[in-house]
């Protein structure tokens, strides 16, 4: 072939992904992007102002969020809760696990059925009964109800992709380990642990995530406003007559840079991990 | 976490000891590792859906105290006749097909997009997996803000000459489905891209050199190599989402309430209702009694597709 032909081949070849590929991926970012940027936008403009560009800044919806709506409490609440949540699941999950990955034991496949039949139970209708065993154990109010119902509905999922990873392990690693004098868990600790970072960083960000976004737990089991989260604080200030839409809109930024900071670091090891076959777990 | 080698105690399991309490200990592991899911899901899962099972016989109902007690099937006689109990089935139906049906298909469009090398690859898709992460409540938020007729984005729309002014589409029976539908798309496509992306990259590369040898084009590569190997996923991830778009209870209990007029209550939501307005418990439990059964047919089609008890 010659130059030329090589060109307009080429040529030809982007013309057709410019409209394959880049016209609607664009179209899609698009609408991924401007519900985002309204909702900053809401947030940093003037009150009164019409304008699509947010300037000049200004900080009086953060500071009416933080100081009046109690953000400051709700966001040390939702971080509590997250985090305890978070190391919860993890650590059940890698037990759990493991235990699935690594051995054959009568009941298990009871128990995996029952983890998988669990995916579909309605956490919204639990609440009632939920709420009854919770007050029987006097949590009611207290920040562990949200993190106890938290971590028992995430934890079959989380199990399940952790079983994937630890599977996707190679047992001869941990076997070789165990030979030169290792005990399990010491060969477990030393030679799996930190191949599973990944599995480790995905299930753990999942869990992080969904505690933080947890609405219908927090309102349920909490009255306490000093022990409320941002997704209720949030929704009361929907709930009123006259929306304060700049306040709505900070709130909301508070509440949505964790999470998407998050998941924007952690969306690699997510798409790389569900990949290695944990879809099928 | 590494652990220096040179402190392992010389009698450290690994070759074999006293037989008798190490075969108990090694059959003893696996209960002691799953122990502590049995009791958290023992405790807080199964024994409040008992619960559920127990009360839906019963009449339980704080403000008419003089009729509660053992009701046998009194509740679901009336759920049988039940208006509501029929609509909100019927609009949870609708919700969860237009739902799924959508993210299906925008999901695999994104996916075989963001299959594709390009510059900026991973930026795209760190954006457009971000609503992903985004609650139901943060998603209402947002949204709010967006239909609000007087400063949202339809109101610009408008002064370019797109639509008409001030439309009010969460309180326009006509729109207000549709709405909540797209809301909802926001944040549920990334769900089925990421899904489906991590598939369409474990994938042989080899399969599509092989048929592109055979003089397979575009058009049938897809046909043939992607779309037989994407099967299990998909159909997975349909019916997981299924599942969650029917309890979806967050983004329409905050974005509508289930209105208007009824409109957009779907079954949990309805349970909702029952319960935490007019405190009928019997009757609620009676409702997500009957939402299992629905839900439980879904289950048994999942375990039988995911294969379940072969090769575990």
């Amino acid at each position: 072939m010659s130059a030329a032909a090589v060109r307009t081949t080429r040529r030809r070849r982007s013309d057709g992904r410019m409209l394959r590929l880049f016209v609607p991926l664009a179209a899609y970012t698009l609408f991924t992007i401007v519900p985002f940027y309204w909702m900053l936008l809401f947030a940093v403009r003037p009150d009164g102002s019409t304008s699509l560009v947010p300037w000049p800044l200004t900080r009086r919806n953060f500071v009416t969020v933080w100081d009046t709506l109690g953000y400051s409490v709700f966001v040390r609440n939702s971080v509590l809760i997250a985090v305890i949540t978070l190391l919860f699941v993890t650590v059940v999950a890698l037990m759990g696990g493991y235990a699935l990955a690594r051995f054959r034991f009568a009941g298990r496949k009871a128990f995996i059925l029952m983890l998988l039949c669990t995916q579909f139970v309605p956490g919204a209708m639990m609440l009632i009964p939920l709420f009854t065993v919770f007050k029987s154990l006097g949590l009611i109010d207290s920040r562990w109800s949200v993190i106890i119902a938290e971590t028992t509905f995430q934890l079959p999922l989380a199990m399940i992709l952790m079983s994937g990873f630890i599977r996707n392990v190679p047992m001869e690693l941990e076997e070789s380990a165990m030979v030169d004098g290792c005990g399990r868990i010491r060969a477990f600790l030393a030679v799996v642990l930190p191949l599973l970072r990944p599995g480790i960083v995905a299930v753990g960000s999942f869990a992080f995530i969904g505690a933080w976004n947890n609405f219908l737990f927090a309102l349920m089991f909490l009255d306490d406003p000093t022990k409320q989260t941002i997704p209720v604080g949030l929704s009361s200030t929907i709930g009123e007559n006259t929306v304060d839409f700049g306040a709505l809109a900070a709130g909301g930024v508070v509440a949505a840079v964790p999470v998407v900071l998050v998941f924007a670091v952690v969306q690699r090891f997510l798409v790389q991990g569900l990949s290695a076959g944990a879809v099928k777990g | 976490m590494t652990t220096a080698p040179a402190d392992t105690p010389p009698n450290e399991p690994g070759r074999p000891r006293r037989g008798g309490a190490r075969l108990l200990r090694r059959r003893l592991a696996p209960y002691t590792l799953i122990a502590p899911t049995l009791a958290l899901l023992g405790t807080f899962l199964l024994f409040p859906i008992g619960t559920v099972l127990y009360d839906s016989l019963r009449h339980d109902n704080p403000t008419e105290p003089w009729d509660n007690g053992f009701a046998g099937l009194d509740n679901f006689r009336r759920l049988l006749h039940d208006s509501t109990f029929w609509s909100s089935l019927a609009f949870t139906g609708k919700w969860v097909v237009l739902e799924v049906a959508l993210q299906l298909a925008l999901g695999l469009a994104l996916a075989l997009m963001l299959n594709e090398t390009f510059v900026g690859r991973s930026v795209a898709r760190a954006l457009v997996f971000s609503p992903w992460a985004v609650s139901g409540v943060l998603t209402t938020s947002i949204w709010l803000l967006l239909y609000n007729p007087a400063t949202g984005v339809l109101h610009y729309l408008s002064r370019l000459g797109v639509g008409s002014p001030s439309t009010a589409v969460l309180s326009d029976p006509s729109t207000v489905v549709w709405a909540a539908v797209l809301a909802e798309l926001w944040r549920g496509v990334p769900f089925f891209a990421i899904l489906l992306l991590a598939d369409l990259q474990s994938i042989p590369k080899e399969l599509y050199e092989a048929s592109s040898v055979d003089g397979a084009g575009r058009t049938r590569r897809f046909v043939h190599v992607t779309l037989p190997h994407l099967r299990d996923a998909v159909v997975l991830a349909t019916l997981l989402r299924g599942v969650w778009e029917f309890n979806n209870v967050d983004l329409l209990y905050t974005l509508t309430g289930g209105g208007p007029a009824g409109q957009t209550t779907t079954l949990p939501l309805y349970v909702a209702q029952t319960a935490r307005n007019s405190y009928d418990f019997g009757y609620g439990s009676a409702l997500t009694t009957a939402a299992f059964v629905i839900l439980l047919f879904f289950c048994i089609v999942y375990l039988r597709l995911s294969k379940f008890g072969e090769e575990r």
